[in-house]
């Protein structure tokens, strides 16, 4: 059997919630062995959060919980137990890389500090990941990735002009925060193996999110100009929208960027007569138009479902595409082609869909396992990996060091 | 940190970030580019707004920190050179239309002959393979057929995507983690190998919980305006102030406790909470699911009161000293001037002295105390062809007389 790319690399993770847990969940799903440390006195806000398999409550059962946390093993742990350093010290000492998403000060506040950790394992690798970093005025900010939306102007950016912005529906920052996660711990341990060298990684939710907005932070820093929310209408395309189809609120995107593609939109729409029309002949008469036009779209799209808009568009050359609902993608030929979903057994739910990443390795395939129930590994961990005799382990567990 | 590795970078929009990424994390990242330049250097804004396609800014912040030479790679010669150049080469990122490297003659087969050690990334709308391979998609497409648009906007209007090109972005950090979790089986094994990225799936991964909606609940999400559907309640996250909007989420539970607590009192302490602390005499045995939506209404309408008394900046600061989460909605405004960036040093002035004069940028992508691996943006997007006599001479050998013959012919 061909090695997985990431094997013999070990995570400890304390990270909890969306932003954290999802770099575990990469980096396990291509081989890492990952170690996700959670407690019965705290547990993870995702674990009691809705929604729950078949609607029935239970720590095991949320798809918040099972969606950010594959191909973890998990372990209970009472950090604040007086016999817990004795056990991080095992942890700390096996792991090449410790992941973590509470507040600044909180690790050090546990004796999990990066100083700490170094003494055990100097060469170790140590992410944080928060909202707003480790240092300055706002390091000690609580809060939730829909704050991170709110703060890099992707809130203010979502919606249409003549309203209120509406944001994103889920907290996009917590999804992008673990991707840029995941590069620096890669990286990380590329320099380790050529150095020896560890390092203490410092990232911020609002930094990393910036990177994405990067021209248009130029364009306020060289001009003073403010980029506004725009419905879905972009500066360099027209059309560029999302059109009412046939159906009970289906929807259809079109963009054209190109006069060949506008070209190739006309001839689909062929009897239309507008489409002949001087003022939509050029990007710049099309953007001076665009609510007319868009008008004109509509009354053709009106017509047809948003499946036979984007075939008959797409086979044209034009970018069009079908704006699917979260049901819908579960049907998606091409997600399906690219085994997206990948079927996996969870011991208490049973048969799930989980997710697989949006990249596909020619010699490194990935595997999907299960996210842990509350403490499902801790035999193995504990007695297998950091080498407990069974009496030792016993002894730590009526002591209640495992809670 | 990656300062040992180079990449050949053929990217346009839709995959720039990622040799960004390389670049800022000290690897050697050359954009190849077509003779009449990168499609990406036409995109506005311009600076001073020009037009022309060394003052692009989209082009400036995805390509700041590599390096550019030119190449006819459809020519003999310029197919020749640009293996020569693959040769020594690490990693390659691409983001043309699949089969149109096959059709050249330099897909990843062909090049992996040349270097087995090569790791190639490429980021298309849908895949290289698969019934939608040959759709095209820009940003609104991919997000759209990702289930990204779906989920956005208000119910009496067409779904919306963010008003940037993020699903751009999205699809170049993958191809970051791909090449970077191929140049670890690579450490093994010393094979480099093909990282195939789709944007539709990039999208996809923006959603987390919505997929175990419909699994697990049979529950559509829908578009919801400023509200959102979290713990089983529909409640209010943004909410106009006296002179903009702040992000706070209303909701209970044992989540939900400590902020109500901390909120309520603030009101209190305004003499603002109305009928508020009448109502919850405790937070944490409330179980806003349990409450109907009209009573949520009413609660909304005290809360949403105080924060139209207030400014933005009051809000934030208050919220700072309470420990609320509550965010102002800034615009770009705001996030250029927002102290805690700068009280970390995030912003970095890169030099432009074609245009005299120096751009202020986003830094570094987080912080290390390992002084070796501090990303950074290391100069300025380099002007079409500006390293061609380095890399071509310096770099690959060429007599200064062979590259003028290429420059003649149009290849370089």
């Amino acid at each position: 059997m061909e090695k997985t790319a990431l094997e013999g690399i070990k995570v400890v993770d304390f990270s909890w919630a969306f932003a954290g847990p999802f770099i575990g969940a990469y980096l396990g799903d291509y081989g890492a062995q990952v170690v996700k440390v959670e407690s019965h006195s705290r547990l993870d806000l995702t674990r009691v959060t809705a929604p729950y398999k078949d609607g029935i409550t239970g720590i095991n059962r949320s798809g918040c919980f099972l969606v950010v946390n594959n191909s973890k093993y998990g372990i209970t742990l009472n950090l604040r137990h007086p016999r817990a350093p004795e056990i991080i010290e095992k942890l700390i000492a096996w792991a090449d890389v410790v992941v973590e998403n509470f507040g600044a000060g909180v690790m050090e506040r546990l004796g999990l500090g990066y100083d700490r950790l170094k003494k055990t394992k100097p060469e170790i690798i140590m992410l944080s990941a928060t909202i707003q970093g480790q240092t300055g005025l706002h390091s000690t900010f609580a809060g939730y990735g829909w704050n991170t939306v709110a703060l890099t102007g992707i809130g203010n950016l979502t919606g249409w002009p003549d309203r209120s912005p509406v944001g994103t529906l889920q907290a996009y920052p917590d999804s992008v925060v673990p991707w840029f996660g995941v590069v620096a711990v890669l990286a990380a341990l590329d320099y380790r193996r050529r150095t020896g060298r560890g390092q203490c990684i410092d990232m911020s939710q609002y930094e990393t999110t910036c990177q994405f907005l990067a021209p248009l932070l130029l364009d306020y820093i060289a001009h003073h100009r403010v980029a506004m929310r725009a419905g879905n209408r972009c500066p360099y395309a027209a059309p560029h929208g999302v059109y009412r189809c046939r159906g009970d609120d289906r929807w259809c995107a079109i963009s054209v960027f190109t006069e060949m593609e506008w070209e190739a939109f006309c001839r689909v729409l062929g009897s239309s007569a507008w489409a002949k029309d001087e003022r939509f002949a050029s990007l710049h008469g099309r953007k001076q138009n665009e609510d007319k036009l868009e008008r004109f779209i509509e009354e053709w799209t009106a017509r047809f479902t948003p499946e036979e808009v984007m075939t008959l568009l797409q086979q044209a050359g034009v970018p069009a595409g079908v704006v699917k609902t979260n049901k819908e993608l579960f049907e998606d030929p091409q997600l399906e082609h690219r085994g997206y979903f990948q079927c996996v057994e969870h011991p208490e739910i049973g048969q799930c869909y989980q997710q697989a990443w949006p990249i596909t390795l020619s010699l490194s395939p990935l595997k999907i396992r299960p996210a842990p129930c509350l403490g499902e590994h801790n035999e193995y961990v504990y007695t297998q990996i950091l080498g407990l005799s069974d009496q030792e382990f016993i002894d730590y567990l009526d002591q209640g060091v495992f809670e | 940190m990656l300062s040992p590795y180079r990449a050949l970078d053929l990217t346009d929009e839709k995959g720039l970030l990622c040799g960004k990424i390389l670049a800022d994390l000290g690897a050697d990242v050359i954009q190849v580019e077509r003779p009449g330049g990168n499609p990406a250097r036409r995109i506005p804004p311009f600076f001073e707004d020009i037009a022309d396609p060394e003052r692009s800014l989209y082009w400036f912040a995805f390509s700041a920190g590599k390096r550019s030479v030119t190449l006819n790679w459809e020519s003999e010669a310029g197919k020749d050179l640009f293996k020569r150049l693959a040769k020594t080469s690490d990693f390659i990122i691409e983001s043309f239309p699949p089969g149109y490297l096959e059709r050249m003659g330099l897909n990843y087969e062909v090049l992996a002959k040349i270097n087995p050690r090569l790791m190639m990334a490429s980021i298309t709308p849908f895949g290289q393979t698969g019934p939608f391979r040959d759709y095209k998609a820009g940003d609104l497409v991919a997000s759209a057929m990702g289930g990204m648009v779906g989920c956005t906007g208000e119910p009496d209007r067409a779904p919306v995507r963010i008003s940037a090109d993020l699903a751009y972005c999205q699809g170049g950090v993958h191809a970051a983690i791909g090449l970077l979790i191929a140049l670890s089986h690579r450490a093994a094994t010393g094979q480099g190998q093909w990282v195939d990225v789709s944007m539709q799936a990039s999208a996809v991964r923006t959603l987390h919980t919505q997929l175990p909606y419909w699994e697990y609940s049979k529950h559509i999400v829908q578009r919801s305006g400023v509200r959102r559907f979290r713990g089983g309640v529909s409640t209010q996250e943004i909410w106009p102030c006296k002179d903009g909007f702040v992000s706070w989420m209303f909701f209970g539970g044992a989540v939900g406790t400590q902020q109500m607590r901390l909120m309520v009192a603030w009101m209190e302490g305004k003499g603002m909470a109305g009928s508020l602390a009448a109502e919850v005499k405790d937070w944490a045995a409330l179980d806003l699911t349990k409450v109907s939506s009209e009573k949520i209404r009413s609660w909304e309408k005290v809360i949403g009161d105080f924060f139209l008394a207030h400014t933005q900046k009051e809000l934030y600061q208050g919220a700072l000293e309470k420990r609320i989460p509550l965010t102002p909605l800034n615009d770009m405004s705001g996030v250029v001037e927002d102290e805690q960036l700068a009280a970390r040093n995030f912003w970095v002035d890169v030099d432009h002295a074609e245009l005299r004069t120096r751009i202020r940028y986003p830094g570094f992508l987080f912080l290390t105390n390992e002084g070796n691996c501090m990303p950074k943006v290391r100069r300025r997007a380099p002007s079409l062809g500006e390293h061609n006599s380095e890399i071509y001479i310096a770099d690959l050998g060429l007599r200064e007389d062979e590259l003028k013959a290429l420059q003649r012919e149009g290849i370089v």
